[in-house]
């Protein structure tokens, strides 16, 4: 009875002030939906970036020259062929293994050009990097043994290049040099920003040749099962070593890149939502700010409820409810609001958002917490006044 | 005695007040005992503590000195949410300011108290609504305070005031802020009221003629009580009060002449001088008053006489 009293009390004060109460809120839905949506794009992005990683292919091992960690520089590949054909006898079939060497280029055709990455590789990259083609063929054995001189291009390169005509059998100069086109990727799209689609491969003998080079960048292996995954690296890299004394060598597994990834945007999402956050505490100063203001104006009222009965714990749980309701209902619109926002701002930029339950559980349990904490001082006053000082007051 | 214990009793009871440092002695040592169904008026110049008085026998306030036992609970040992049961239990005020909710019903007013005591809302609004239909308003159970008159919405206050069926009724300056003619049937329903429930009734009042109507009257002054009908001038109404008089109103109807056992303090004389008026009364209906200086016996129910004076 009380307690439902003290509901339709709160409720009837907050409709009492409909504008009050609304500024008073648009602090926490600010804070909510600020906190709503940025956790909505970091978790958008970690999952994009999750699905791109897998979607290179499973089971999935690069080999590279120096260490994988943010701050080290980069190192000069010591890697040639003969490595990778050492690193094939490590793995066993030749099919698991690729390469890649690659440099920024311009390509040709014709009047048109396009700034585009080469990228050298072996016949073997669709099978262990999951690429598909649109038209034509990709490179085979022969292409590579024989180091001929034609191309695979990606989408964008293929749009940029023939815009009206069809690529295959076409003529594309590479750093000067003349390649014939025999397939066109499926196109792959954005990744972090990076047009993943603009790339040109080609045999990585041709690259070798085209730049002057014996090297290749890195070497990746599509281990054959995901338990001997991390054994498979070792000894690879233990192969390497042998060779190379002189280069530390590094394998890591896509978990291993999504772990180091994941904990990068954890972090990011982690500092902006704390940047929300502060929002939302702006926003509860505000509420016990209107609070103290709600005591002042029914003071009357809450010496008139204590004469005929109410203890001080029923005003004071009729005040701290109106500040919880306050914050909660705008809660509820900020998450709306920010839902909506996120909704949008992945449909329509290119930034990926998604919502998750856990951020929308959070975001109204902290905006409740939010109401109880700055809602209590304000009702423990109300609590605690004294009848015949509450009934004198103007 | 009637063998009931006193509603009220305060022993040499004091309030001082902090002010800036300096006290101020607003009440000096006042004894005074309730009896169930008192019909006290409470009058003095203004500061005398009459107010603050009246906080301390309905529980609002703690005296800084002295015991006080409201139905039968000393203060002093009671903890504020217990002081709060006691005065929702016990003690209905009527304010000179009426003090009636905003945007909230008649109806809704008057249950307010019941609230507290936990009552359901059906059963809530049904005492609230057939206490509205006591004070006459039976027509008038959702209007809001600024849809109703003063008088109204002090009959309002009142309704709140009786509806937890306290035994001891406290108004301070009832008609304060009423016309002389809404005033005084405000005045006629508290004396009804009082005689028909047996609920006491304390009441502030400037008014010599509404004083004079009050079967007890205490005068105060500079904080101490300077005179007490009920003590003063013959002791022995104190000890041999005549039991409640038949006043000629017809016993059909009164709703429940239950706690009859109101003292009578007014010695012979006042007495009614006839059912006409205490029929009127005892209807449920309020008596319209011609004007607020009505002769004593038009209350037609107990009534001192002020013989006190
Ligand atoms: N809260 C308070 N703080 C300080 N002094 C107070 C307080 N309340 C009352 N007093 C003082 O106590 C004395 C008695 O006040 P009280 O209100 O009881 O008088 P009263 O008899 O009701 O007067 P009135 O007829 O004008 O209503 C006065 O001198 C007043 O100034
Ligand atoms: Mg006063």
């Amino acid at each position: 009875m009380r307690v439902a009293e003290a509901w339709r009390v709160a409720l009837d004060a907050l409709r009492a002030n409909r504008l009050r109460s609304a500024l008073t809120m648009l602090g926490v839905i600010i804070g909510v939906a600020s906190v709503v949506l940025l956790v909505a794009i970091g978790t958008g992005t970690k999952q994009k970036v999750e699905q791109q990683v897998e979607g290179l292919g499973s089971n999935l091992l690069l080999v590279v020259p120096g260490r994988i960690e943010v701050g080290t520089a980069p190192v000069v590949s010591p890697l040639t062929l003969k490595d990778v054909d050492a690193v094939t006898r490590v793995v066993g079939d030749p099919d698991r293994v690729a390469v890649t060497i690659a440099s920024g280029a311009t390509a040709r055709a014709g009047a048109r050009s396009d700034f585009t990455t080469v990228q050298g590789v072996l016949e073997t990259t669709p099978a262990v990097f999951t690429r598909s083609l649109v038209r034509g063929r990709y490179l085979t054995g022969t292409d590579v043994d024989t180091s001929r001189r034609v191309a695979v291009l990606g989408d964008s390169v293929a749009r940029a290049l023939f815009p009206d005509r069809d690529p295959l059998g076409q003529q594309v100069t590479l750093a000067g040099v003349r390649f014939r086109v025999i397939g066109v990727f499926a196109p792959l799209g954005q990744s972090l920003g990076v047009d993943r689609d603009d790339e040109v491969h080609v045999p990585v003998t041709a690259a070798q040749r085209l730049w002057g080079t014996q090297r290749v960048d890195g070497i990746a292996v599509k281990a054959p099962d995901r338990e001997r995954i991390d054994e498979l690296g070792e000894r690879i890299v233990a192969e390497l070593n042998r060779r190379h004394p002189d280069t530390e060598f590094s394998a890591v597994t896509q978990q291993q890149i999504l772990g180091v990834l994941g904990d990068i945007l954890g972090v990011l999402t982690g500092v902006l939502a704390a940047i929300a956050g502060i929002s939302l505490l702006v926003g509860g100063v505000g509420v016990s700010n209107i609070m103290l203001v709600s005591v002042r104006e029914r003071t009357r009222e809450i010496g008139l409820r204590k004469a005929v009965g109410a203890r001080p714990r029923d005003i004071g749980v009729q005040f701290l409810l109106e500040a919880v309701l306050l914050t909660t209902i705008g809660g509820l619109t900020g998450m709306a609001l920010g839902v909506g926002t996120a909704l949008l701002v992945d449909a329509l930029s290119p930034i990926p958002a998604a919502i998750t339950w856990w951020s929308l559980a959070l975001a109204f349990g902290v905006s409740a917490a939010v109401g109880i904490v700055f809602g209590v001082v304000p009702a423990q006053r109300a609590g605690r006044l004294d009848p015949v000082v509450a009934l004198r007051a103007e | 005695m009637t063998g009931s214990p006193p509603a009220i009793e305060a022993v040499d009871v004091s309030r001082t007040y902090q002010l800036d440092g300096v006290s101020v002695e607003a009440l000096r040592g006042v004894s005074l005992v309730v009896q169930p169904g008192d019909h006290v008026a409470l009058v003095g110049p203004s500061g005398s503590g009459k107010s603050t008085l009246m906080h301390l026998l309905g529980g609002l306030d703690r005296p800084t000195g002295g015991r006080l036992v409201i139905g039968g609970r000393d203060v002093n040992a009671l903890s504020p949410p217990e002081m709060a049961t006691l005065r929702n239990e016990t003690i209905g005020f009527v304010f000179q300011a009426f003090h009636l909710l905003p945007r909230t019903s008649a109806v809704e007013n008057v249950a307010l108290p019941l609230v507290y005591r936990g009552v359901p809302a059906r059963q809530r609004r049904e005492r609230a609504a057939a206490m509205l239909g006591r004070v006459g308003l039976g027509h008038r159970l959702d209007h809001r305070p600024n849809q109703m008159s003063g008088g109204e919405q002090q009959r309002v206050a009142i309704a709140r005031a009786l509806v937890t069926e306290p035994t001891v009724l406290l108004a301070d300056e009832p008609t304060g802020n009423l016309d002389s003619v809404t005033g005084a049937a405000v005045l006629e329903l508290l004396e009804r009221l009082n005689a028909e429930s047996g609920v006491a009734l304390v009441m502030v009042t400037h008014d010599q003629e509404v004083a004079a109507r009050a079967r007890r009257r205490i005068t105060m002054r500079d904080g101490v009580v300077v005179a007490d009908s009920a003590t003063d001038d013959d002791a022995t109404h104190l000890h041999d009060r005549p039991l409640s008089v038949d006043h000629g109103r017809p016993a059909t109807l009164v709703p429940a002449p239950s706690a009859e056992p109101r003292s009578v303090s007014g010695s012979g004389p006042g007495h009614p001088s006839g059912g006409s008026g205490g029929a009127a009364g005892a209807t449920g209906r309020l008596p319209h008053p011609p004007v607020n200086d009505r002769g004593t016996g038009d209350a037609g129910v107990v009534t001192g006489d002020g013989s006190g004076s």
